[in-house]
């Protein structure tokens, strides 16, 4: 699949005369080629090897009824219909996967720019505070969700026990299928520390100039976020949404460990349980790809489900990159 | 909002125009209220954040019977948690697997995706836009997607499952993560630092080692870094591939089943859970301006 350099190859010049090799302009071009695809080999053998040929492979089984035992046999668009209009948890998994899109992105994009304008408005401890927010972007996912989950228990956490105090009785965090989401939105604002250095970057890449002459005029605090500073971070916002958006259509550590643990079931990793506790509500489709490729052995339902997320996750891709022109694939 | 001009630098107001002594006094303890103001929500918000490892350490250290009990505050301090954790086990295990996929995947990472951002930083060839815009479209591939036929392969061809092996040795074929972040740093590197090398008779390979990797250090170190810390917390990968043989499990992925073994033990596992986040806040705070740096990268300069 070494798509640039195959065309790059194809539309040189037809070897029909191997006599013009002699050529030193020629020999010049085609060492430089031979340089380009040696500096090239070890992603052009990746992107072929990890990329091309499984993406390829998992249109082929999604065809197939494969259990990975007996030979693939083909079964048309059998798994696609199943997918769609018989899978129970197909549904669930789709709507919980784009409510986490929305909502996660949508929040860790306002809290990461809050958080970024406040750091940027600080005079004393920056350090202190810049490393505060910072830490928790480090905790490794599995570590943070079990802290959560303990955290969040109803009766034993204490962040119930915090709330008793002040009378309010809290809800059951992980436990509770109308707050199981919310929890894990929680756990991902925690986590905000990389947004907060991306904005707080391009906060300070504002020129100075532009909010003295926005003062002149008369703007107050709103009026420079909305002339000044809004306009000259819109690309950096793009760029936010795009990858929290893709992140987020991959959502699957957090949200199978939360369940788990929640569920309060002893069982080890790879056991089979059902997914998404509780009731379904933190089910998200790579949870479900996972639970049909590798415990029900439906291997062609689990090509079905990763083509269904690829699609969706291209498609908001292009559609939010129209929009960042050139923020991607800028050249120099 | 009539005081806004008045806060205006006096670099800006007008010669002969000095605000009145009135105005300034004014200004200035509005000034001192917005510095109170602003650094009283960023400490009330800081502390929010930190709170969860502040419980987290204070369960960690509890007898068995408190961290049941939801209390806040450990009556007595048990370090010796610290030291059960380290007998369970596997856990040693674990932390053996989880450093050697770690760093062995970094290694394969650096070296392989260096010369590839080179090439798609500074060689003019045909094709050069469409490599780029194939990179970046495996940057966004959910991993989920590609899963199921690569398990075959690595499980029925060569029969590495049971091994994180299938998760280390793609790594020596570039990641289009660190060749994207790698390649953006590289363009900020002036192309006469690279002709003059060239008419100083140095080859591509050369010019790449003696004069690209020492200018590039600081992307190399946040590409390692960041590389380093998606080995380390990555679960997804280690379930996919180490699942059914408990001896090639990482930490990340062990935590999980180690709460489950305890399923009472909230003090233990809770001390398993800091000792987990450890290395990677330990390595955050030696490298923590080419973290920064890093991550910067990602979002800003395009």
């Amino acid at each position: 699949m070494a798509i640039p350099l195959s065309r790059s190859a194809e539309s040189a010049r037809p070897r029909s005369a191997p006599a013009k090799d002699s050529d030193p302009l020629r020999r010049k071009k085609n060492r430089n080629r031979l340089k380009t695809l040696g500096f090239l080999s070890p992603w052009l053998i990746g992107f072929s090897v990890f990329f091309a040929y499984p993406l390829i492979a998992t249109v082929y089984f999604s065809f197939m009824h494969y259990n990975q035992i007996q030979a693939p046999d083909f079964v048309g668009l059998k798994n696609w219909r199943y997918v769609f209009t018989q899978m129970p948890l197909f549904g669930p998994a789709l709507w919980n996967t784009l409510w986490l899109v929305v909502v996660m992105v949508a929040l860790r994009v306002v809290f990461g720019l809050g958080i970024g304008l406040l750091i940027t408005k600080i005079k004393a401890g920056v350090g202190f505070f810049r490393t505060a927010f910072y830490l928790p972007y480090l905790a490794p996912p599995v570590a943070a969700t079990v802290a959560f989950v303990f955290l969040l228990n109803p009766s034993t956490g204490p962040v119930n026990e915090v709330l008793d105090w002040f009378g309010i009785s809290g809800p059951n965090w992980f436990n509770d299928p109308n707050w199981a989401k919310p929890s894990l939105v929680m756990l991902s604002v925690w986590g905000i520390g990389d947004l907060m250095v991306i904005f707080m970057a391009a906060l300070l890449d504002v020129p100075k100039e532009q909010y003295e002459a926005a003062e002149l005029d008369g703007a107050g605090a709103w009026g420079k976020f909305r002339f000044v500073t809004w306009p000259s971070i819109t690309p950096i916002v793009m760029f936010a949404v795009v990858t929290g958006v893709v992140q987020t259509m991959q959502y699957y550590t957090q949200a199978l460990v939360a369940g788990k643990l929640a569920s309060g079931v002893s069982v080890g990793p790879g056991s089979v349980i059902q997914p998404g506790y509780p009731e379904h509500s933190t089910l998200t489709v790579p949870q479900l790809v996972y639970s049909m490729g590798f415990q029900n052995f439906n291997t062609g339902a689990a090509c079905v489900l990763s083509l269904v997320l690829f699609a969706i996750a291209m498609a908001v891709t292009i559609l939010l990159m129209r929009k960042s022109t050139g923020l991607l694939t800028a050249e120099d | 909002m009539t005081t806004t001009t008045i806060d205006a630098p006096s670099a800006v107001t007008p010669r002969g125009a000095s605000p009145s002594r009135r105005d300034s006094a004014r200004a200035r303890r509005k000034r001192a209220l917005n510095w109170i103001a602003v650094h009283a929500v960023a400490l009330a918000l800081a502390l929010v954040f930190i709170l969860p490892f502040v419980f987290v350490f204070l369960t960690s250290v509890m007898s068995d019977s408190q961290a049941m009990s939801g209390h806040l505050w450990p009556t007595s301090w048990h370090w010796s948690n610290y030291s059960a954790v380290f007998h369970t086990p596997g856990f040693l295990d674990w932390w053996k697997n989880s450093i050697m996929y770690a760093v062995l995947g970094t290694l394969f990472t650096v070296v392989s995706s260096v010369p590839v951002a080179y090439a798609l930083a500074k060689f003019r060839f045909r094709g050069r836009r469409t490599a780029m815009i194939l990179v970046i479209s495996t940057m966004m591939l959910p991993p989920q997607v590609i899963v199921v036929p690569m398990y075959l392969v690595w499980a029925q061809q060569f029969h590495l499952s049971g091994s994180l092996w299938p998760l280390i040795i793609p790594m020596a074929f570039g990641d289009a993560y660190s060749i994207f972040l790698l390649r953006q740093f590289l363009l900020t590197i002036p192309k006469e630092y690279i002709e003059s090398a060239k008419i100083d008779g140095c080859g591509e390979l050369r010019t790449l080692l003696k004069i690209i990797v020492p200018m590039a250090k600081p992307g190399i170190a946040a590409v390692s870094l960041f590389q380093f810390f998606y080995c380390w917390n990555d679960y997804f990968g280690p379930q996919i591939y180490a699942a059914q043989n408990p001896g090639a499990w990482t930490l990340s992925y062990g935590l999980e089943s180690f709460k489950s073994a305890h399923s009472v033990n909230w003090n233990l596992t809770m001390a398993a859970t800091l000792l987990v986040m450890a290395p990677v806040v330990i390595v955050f705070f030696f490298a923590q301006k080419a973290f920064v740096e890093g991550v910067t990268l990602t979002g800003v300069k395009g």
